[in-house]
């Protein structure tokens, strides 16, 4: 495989139009891929393009409507860094931090974390309860959507061929009082999800106002309860309310067996990570 | 490609392959360059630590990238954080603590530390546990290997000559293993 080192993004864009180009981030995803495949004598791309020379893809910076926007290239390590992360996104520091081992998250970028799509990726939870959006780019424009859109099902975006996801804008929540992830894994670190949850609600007087809640590793894609989320309107976050809650949640969610835990195990864990969120 | 880099001190220009795994290309360097026997391959997918390097002073996994990732850059493994005549305090405290057993994992856990202590030179026993969380040991059960890294952090801080004397003693590979050996300012002050 060739490998193109581009630094702008007008030369990233050339480079993929190379025949049989892949994009190359972190390579804590492509790279373990690639090795299966050739092990397996499987197709391999025909050039890498490295995305980690691209300085515009990295970093964070506020947008007008103090929307955060965050380099798709960054690498998990270098958000984690960044005073606006832990300051102003904390669901999404806590699920960086305890994503991979410290050489996973020097490598390994949000940009790559997303367009993996993987049920477990440990990225998405916090991101779809945040509302946040991709920004997408290719040498015919750029475009924006939801990250809900955006990722179509296990290992599926709707990424065009020659596009590069370069920003992941997640707007401002300060006015949720409650910011909360957990993930529930077989050890601490290097663990992929058994099932995690994002949460944000906003109260007011005490009650629930709105609230947003994301399950990973129980469905092909982050799952939503829409029905949890309506149960939990006026209420107060007591034990009692967010047991109730939870009851709902296991009777509408439908994970599945595999070798880290089985489904019985997964929908008990469900309703039980709501239990957290009780501010008494 | 011609792939320039450098080597625990030294500059190294090889003819490689670009996607190359950096794990190989370094274990298998090839005339005039020793071979960096000390960067061992576990699972080749990321999950023991074994393959850890230092580049530019992050601690990053070798079987996860490729040759043309290290051009131009300033890579550290295990065996250059000191030598055999003046080894660095990390391995010291390791041989000391009685954190080696079969020493397959040692060499990554070593630049694990090392890329601990660049940051913070009075690590608590949780921090260093989560500094060597991507590195797996098969043999210690980690205690030791915390005890190690703790007591290296403790001469770190309580004698500063005998970074000192490692630097003098192994110039070049000093100038890499700087960062590594040598906490900013701001941060040992603030411990
Ligand atoms: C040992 C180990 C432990 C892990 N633990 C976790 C974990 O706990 N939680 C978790 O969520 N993940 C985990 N992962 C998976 C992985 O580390 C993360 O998903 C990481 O964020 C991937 O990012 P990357 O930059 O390495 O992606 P890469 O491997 O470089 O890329 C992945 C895919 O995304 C594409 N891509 C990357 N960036 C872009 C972009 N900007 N635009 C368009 N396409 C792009 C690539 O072409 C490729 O197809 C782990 C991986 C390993 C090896
Ligand atoms: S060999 Fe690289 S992490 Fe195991
Ligand atoms: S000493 Fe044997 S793996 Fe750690």
């Amino acid at each position: 495989m060739k490998v193109l080192t581009p630094r702008e993004l007008p030369e990233l864009f050339a480079a993929l139009e190379t025949p049989g180009a892949h994009m190359l981030a972190g390579g804590t995803d492509l790279l373990v891929r690639l090795r299966a495949a050739e092990r397996e004598g499987r197709a391999l791309p025909q050039a890498l393009v490295r995305l980690d020379g691209v300085a515009v893809l990295r970093g964070i910076v506020r947008e007008a409507d103090g929307s955060l926007r965050l380099g798709a290239a960054a690498t998990h390590a270098e958000l984690l860094a960044h005073p606006l992360l832990r300051q102003e996104l904390p669901e999404l520091a806590a699920a960086l931090c305890e994503l991979g081992s410290p050489p996973i998250r020097n490598m390994g970028t949000l940009g790559g974390n997303i367009c993996t799509a993987s049920p477990a990726g440990d990225s998405l939870p916090p991101l779809m309860a945040l509302g946040a959006e991709v920004e997408l780019a290719s040498l015919a424009g750029t475009r924006r959507m939801a990250l809900s859109d955006f990722i179509t099902g296990p290992g599926r975006t709707s990424l065009k061929p020659g596009e590069v996801l370069t920003a992941v804008i997640a707007p401002p929540a300060r006015n949720f009082q409650v910011r909360h992830f957990e993930k529930v894994g077989r050890r601490g670190a290097l663990a992929v999800a058994v099932v995690s949850l994002a949460a944000l609600v906003r109260l007011e007087r005490g009650r629930v106002a709105e609230a947003r809640l994301a399950w990973g590793s129980v469905g092909p894609t982050v799952w939503r309860c829409p029905e949890a989320e309506a149960a939990l309107m006026g209420q107060r976050l007591t034990l009692t309310a967010l047991g109730r809650v939870g009851a709902i949640v296991r009777e509408n969610v439908r994970p599945i067996d595999d070798i880290r835990a089985s489904a019985d195990y997964r929908r008990q864990v469900a309703g039980n990570l709501l239990l957290r969120l009780a501010v008494l | 490609m011609m792939l320039l880099f450098r080597l625990n001190g030294q500059s190294v220009e090889v003819e490689t392959a670009p996607d190359r795994r950096a794990v190989d290309l370094l274990r298998d360097l090839g005339a005039p360059h020793p071979d960096v026997k000390d960067v061992k391959e576990g699972c080749g997918t990321g999950e023991c630590g074994a393959c850890s390097v230092l580049v530019d002073g992050v601690h990053r996994l070798s079987c996860l990238m490729l040759a043309a990732q290290l051009a131009g850059r300033e890579v550290v493994t295990a065996s250059g954080l000191g030598s055999e005549a003046a080894p660095h305090a990390i391995q010291r405290a390791f041989a000391d603590h009685g954190a080696v057993q079969c020493g397959f994992c040692t060499p990554g856990m070593a630049v694990a530390a090392a890329a601990l202590l660049q940051d913070n030179m009075a690590p608590g026993r949780e921090d260093i546990r989560r500094a060597i969380s991507g590195n797996l040991c098969r043999c210690t059960g980690y205690v030791m290997i915390v005890d190690a890294i703790e007591a290296a952090a403790g001469k770190m801080r309580s004698d500063p000559s005998a970074l000192h004397e490692e630097r003098v003693a192994s110039r070049k590979a000093a100038k890499s293993s700087r960062k590594a050996t040598m906490p900013s300012r701001k941060k040992a002050g603030k411990s």
